[in-house]
């Protein structure tokens, strides 16, 4: 099971309302490199993967889950206070007729969440490396949602994320390594 | 109608971001210890972490409330669990 | 042609490349792309007992380690 930590895993600030900021987040949120798919994609993958590298893939789903609390957490901050107008003008008049400011897992053009954005192959060298490209495809998401703002508080917690992704994506090769030496003996640094 | 205003003292921000700090370095010593699980020097320094962690949340949780739920945390009266603010208020 | 941001000692965290210009493009040219090049790239299993940031500084990095540390900075208003 999991226990929830009423905290964040960083300091989230959002200096600026750029409401529009909020539109172009929900890329992380509910789009296909985003930090639910990713998220889902490890959790579901860690049943069928070898013994060795079952840890990894939970503890790196699971810290998804506090990433995913975080971009959240962007959303609900340039949200909230908006008005239907400002809400207009930010292109979220669509989003704001089905959801009110509700947040929803969809990507920044509105399009839902699906399970189709992830895979499951069973093949462990196939499922990690599918885990690779996500991470860098989700580290590049992070560059492009940097470059679209020139709040510099938003920008610390979006380059925070986008380390973790560089990290992940290390943690996963070494699972590869780790799959491929098939005596287990120890390695040789 | 009278807004639910934060008061929440500097202290409360700055103890927070400690143990943020004191847990990210526990979230980066596990996923390095899940692919190198013989890594004696990294399994003492998550060790003594964990106590300086524990220490310093036992703390925060005494002076701002319960940081988790089912079983994790005392409460005080009347329940704290779900009193605000939420992670994503403050 | 390449060149560092921020580790001096080992490989550059971006790559620039120089696009072919063609003679009809519509849209005065972006003479100089770049890409990112993370460190992780080049490190193939990471060694032990690599230097670390105090806690403080490794939140504020997103990263334990300074080896594994990449810098970003947004384009925007940077031009073309």
């Amino acid at each position: 099971m999991w226990v929830y930590e009423k905290k964040l895993q960083y300091p989230v600030r959002v200096g600026k309302c750029d409401i529009r900021m909020a539109r172009l987040l929900l890329e992380q949120y509910g789009g296909a490199d985003g930090e639910l798919a990713a998220a889902l994609r490890y959790l579901n993958q860690r049943y069928t993967i070898p013994d060795k590298v079952i840890g990894l893939l939970n503890d790196i789903g699971t810290e998804e889950l506090a990433h995913l609390e975080m971009i959240a957490t962007m959303v609900y901050k340039l949200t909230k206070d908006a008005t239907v107008e400002e809400l207009d003008a930010a292109g979220l008049a669509p989003h704001y007729v089905a959801h009110d400011s509700a947040l929803f897992y969809e990507n920044a053009s509105g399009v839902p969440w699906t399970a189709a954005y992830i895979q499951a192959k069973g093949d462990p060298i196939a499922d990690l490396y599918e885990d690779i490209a996500a991470e860098e495809k989700a580290r590049a998401t992070y560059q492009w949602l940097i470059d679209m703002t020139d709040d510099v508080d938003l920008q610390d917690g979006l380059k925070f994320l986008r380390e973790r992704e560089i990290i992940h994506s290390l943690r996963f090769r070494e699972a590869v390594e780790i799959l491929k030496d098939e005596r287990g003996k120890k390695k040789v640094f | 109608m009278m807004s639910h205003k934060g008061n929440l003292d500097p202290q409360f921000y700055e103890m927070l971001e400690k143990l943020q700090a004191l847990d990210f370095v526990l979230v980066e010593l596990n996923l390095f210890l899940d692919t190198h699980p013989d890594d004696l020097a990294s399994i003492q320094q998550y060790n003594q972490l964990v106590q300086e962690r524990t220490q310093l949340a036992n703390h925060f949780q005494h002076l701002y409330g319960p940081l988790m739920n089912f079983g994790h945390s005392y409460s005080k009266f009347p329940w704290e669990w779900s009193k605000v603010p939420w992670p994503w208020q403050v | 042609m390449s060149h560092s941001l921020s580790h001096p000692m080992s490989h550059p965290q971006e790559v620039a490349w120089a696009p072919f210009i063609g003679p009809f493009d519509p849209c005065p040219p972006i003479l100089c792309k770049t890409y990112s090049t993370p460190p992780h790239l080049f490190m193939h299993f990471q060694p032990l007992n690599l230097p670390q940031f105090s806690p403080e500084d490794a939140l504020r990095h997103g990263t334990l380690w300074p080896a594994l540390y990449s810098p970003y900075e947004s384009r925007w208003g940077k031009g073309r």
